[in-house]
């Protein structure tokens, strides 16, 4: 398994527009992605699961991946984290 | 047979296309214990599948014919309907407990509409929203009810609807809607507002379209004068051909006038503006030949999304209409929000009176971090063209200086970090509240100019709500007590060497511009379709004659008698 910590910077917080991109591109890979903010932890690949989180400007995340594809998931989650402007590389 | 109706003609020209009606369906859910569950899933899968195809087309459609941006949200919805965390427990509930599709799906969705409704955070609490939308369109399908999109029309059609909201007109085609007839709503509810921008024929409050009429009926639509005829006779169907023809050809004699000055007949010269709501309309304002931009609202920036549009946001609107106008003089009026309009992130309490209560800058002063974005915006997007400030809804002079000193004090604060504002940026205010009329010699010492909001002053002064069709007889533009308060205006702000524009539909009303013209308004601000109309009407009336018969028609009794003298004048 690995995992890895991001600082969201976006001042409204996690907001649909980039969970949405967040959530479209790891559902594709096959290892079990989650994200987890202030101990809840919830699956990366459902967007109502990452909007539930309800995570707000500041706070900080950490994504696990577990499975074959671990490596290139997490790479794709930091790579979009940071195209979508919500979090600093 | 031809059957006819009668609402308020609400936006120009004549639209003959058949009827489509676009409903809110009555979605029931019934729990009910299944004992085939391989069919019932088979059900769920085929509505999702069905619903993702329908967003899909949805989604494409909004990007090609609005933007990607609006085009994100049916994106999101798209995941919903994909999501494992709501397919996986619906599918255990038919699967365990024997119940119904529908009744899985709304039990599972309503646990993730209370957890977001339940959230500290009024963006989050929205998204419940998005849940809702995504499962009435599922519902839809497993009822086999229809739901209908203003972006799935592919028809050229004229929309039938109880009333449009904000977000059906912004997915309206005008390739495809030739025009439109609600049962709700006057000549100043957005969706009128927005069938003039977009140049469709529409009558609006037209009672009982919904009722009368069905999909596919051949209908007419005449946006000139309020007339809707159902199932028309071919001779009837010719008759409005010409009309429609005819109508063409004196919007091709106003085309000619596209690249004049307004200027009345013994050669003075006024100005004809636009009233504007985003960017986009920019086009039309040029095409019309507009001198200015008289009225730019910005709340559409803040309307239809989820969160308050970022400073670099409004930065790129504010540059992109300045730049559009090319130096032209550009008013833009500083957030105009509550009352009818309203923000689904911003949770305002419920007022009684909300048009007595807490709005436009009543609600900027009160909220002066939002207000003080906006400033920072504009004056950072000043550098590009020709900005004036106005502020709405001012009752007195203390509010005009309260804004007036945080915009002040946000144009130190960018000087001092060495950002570029211009020097020549003019503040002036919106005139729609009594108070303000009546005390606009006062105003005119600090304010640049005045804008007169025919719209609300009308409301307040008559008091009555423009909303309520009960008492839309009170909304008389030509009331003698309306016509003396805009004098009252002009007068003051020449005595100070200032202008005063309008911005309201009266400006561009032709009965009401040659009063105006006689009463010395400086900028007529009026729809885009509007403004060759006007500058035809003007260029053909002396403003020294029509000056010599304002005082008389300010010493009139009533609003029909003010009416009547112009039509005679006019006449003769």
């Amino acid at each position: 398994m690995v995992e890895k910590q991001f600082t969201i910077t976006d001042e409204a917080g996690m907001h649909a527009r980039p969970a949405s991109a967040l959530v479209g591109a790891v559902s594709k890979f096959k290892s079990d992605i989650t994200i987890e903010h202030k101990g809840k932890k919830v699956n990366l690949k459902s967007i109502l699961g990452v909007m539930s989180l309800g995570v707000p400007s500041g706070s900080v995340v950490t994504i696990a991946a577990d499975g074959e594809d671990e490596n290139e998931a997490i790479e794709k989650a930091a790579a979009v984290m940071q195209s979508e402007g919500i979090s600093t590389p | 047979m031809t059957k006819t109706m009668s609402g308020i003609a609400a936006s120009n020209g004549i639209a003959i296309a058949k009827a489509f009606r676009l409903e809110n369906p009555v979605l029931n859910v019934d729990k009910r214990t299944v004992s085939d569950i391989d069919s019932e899933l088979e059900r769920m899968t085929s509505a999702l599948e069905k619903s993702i195809a329908e967003l899909e087309v949805i989604q494409k459609k909004t990007a090609e014919t609005i933007s990607d941006k609006e085009a994100a949200i049916f994106g999101a919805h798209l995941l919903v309907l994909s999501d494992p965390e709501l397919v996986g427990p619906i599918t255990e509930r038919i699967t365990t407990d024997h119940v119904n599709a529908e009744f899985a799906l709304q039990e599972t969705t309503d646990m993730f509409i209370s957890m977001f409704e339940a959230m500290d955070n009024d963006y989050m609490k929205e998204r419940a929203a998005d849940i809702r939308d995504v499962r009435k369109r599922v519902l839809a399908h497993l009822l086999g009810v229809t739901i209908q999109s203003p972006s799935m029309i592919s028809d050229e059609v004229i929309i039938i609807a109880e009333d449009l909201t904000p977000s059906d007109t912004v997915q309206l085609n005008a390739q495809f809607v030739k025009g439109f007839i609600t049962d709700i709503g006057g000549r100043t509810s957005h969706s009128a507002i927005l069938a003039r921008t977009l140049e469709i024929p529409a009558v609006v409050g037209a009672k009982t379209a919904m009722a009368d009429i069905q999909n596919g009926m051949t209908v007419i639509v005449d946006g000139l004068d309020g007339t809707i005829l159902i199932d028309p006779e071919d001779s009837v169907i010719e008759e409005y051909q010409n009309k429609q023809a005819a109508y063409d050809e004196q919007k091709t004699e106003w085309a000619k006038m596209k690249n004049e000055a307004t200027v009345s007949s013994d050669g003075q010269a006024v100005e004809i503006g636009a009233n504007i709501g985003t960017p986009k309309d920019i086009a039309g304002v040029l095409d019309n030949g507009g001198e200015a931009i008289g009225l730019y609202r910005t709340e559409f920036l803040y309307m239809g999304r989820d969160q308050f549009p970022t400073e670099d946001e409004q930065v790129e609107a504010y540059a992109s209409v300045l730049k559009g106008m090319e130096g032209k003089p550009t008013v833009v009026r500083t957030l105009d929000i509550g009352g009818d309009k309203e923000l689904s992130y911003l949770d305002l309490p419920k007022e009684l009176n909300p048009f007595l209560g807490l709005r436009a800058i009543r609600l900027c002063l009160e909220m002066p971090d939002m207000f003080r974005t906006q400033l920072r915006a504009l004056l950072r997007a000043s550098v590009h063209g020709n900005l004036k400030i106005m502020f709405p809804m001012i009752a007195t002079l203390d509010e005009f200086r309260e804004a007036k000193a945080l915009l002040v004090e946000e144009k130190a604060k960018l000087q001092a970090k060495g950002i570029e504002v211009s020097e020549s940026i003019e503040v002036g205010i919106m005139v729609e509240i009594p108070s303000t009329a009546v005390m606009a010699d006062t105003f005119a010492k600090e304010v640049d100019f005045f804008s007169i909001g025919t719209n609300d002053l009308i409301q307040y002064t008559m008091a009555a709500d423009r909303m309520n069709e009960s008492v839309s007889y009170l909304y008389q533009p030509f009331n003698p007590a309306i016509l003396r308060l805009v004098k009252m205006v002009i007068d003051a702000s020449h005595r100070e060497g200032k202008w005063t524009g309008m911005c309201g539909e009266m400006a561009g009303d032709e009965i009401a511009i040659p009063i105006l013209l006689g009463l010395g308004l400086d900028e007529f601000s009026m729809s885009a379709s509007s403004i060759l109309k006007a500058r035809s009407q003007i260029s053909k009336l002396s403003k020294a004659e029509m000056a010599q018969h304002t005082d008389r028609i300010l010493a009139l009794s009533t609003s029909q008698e003010v009416e009547d003298y112009v039509t005679n004048l006019s006449n003769n």
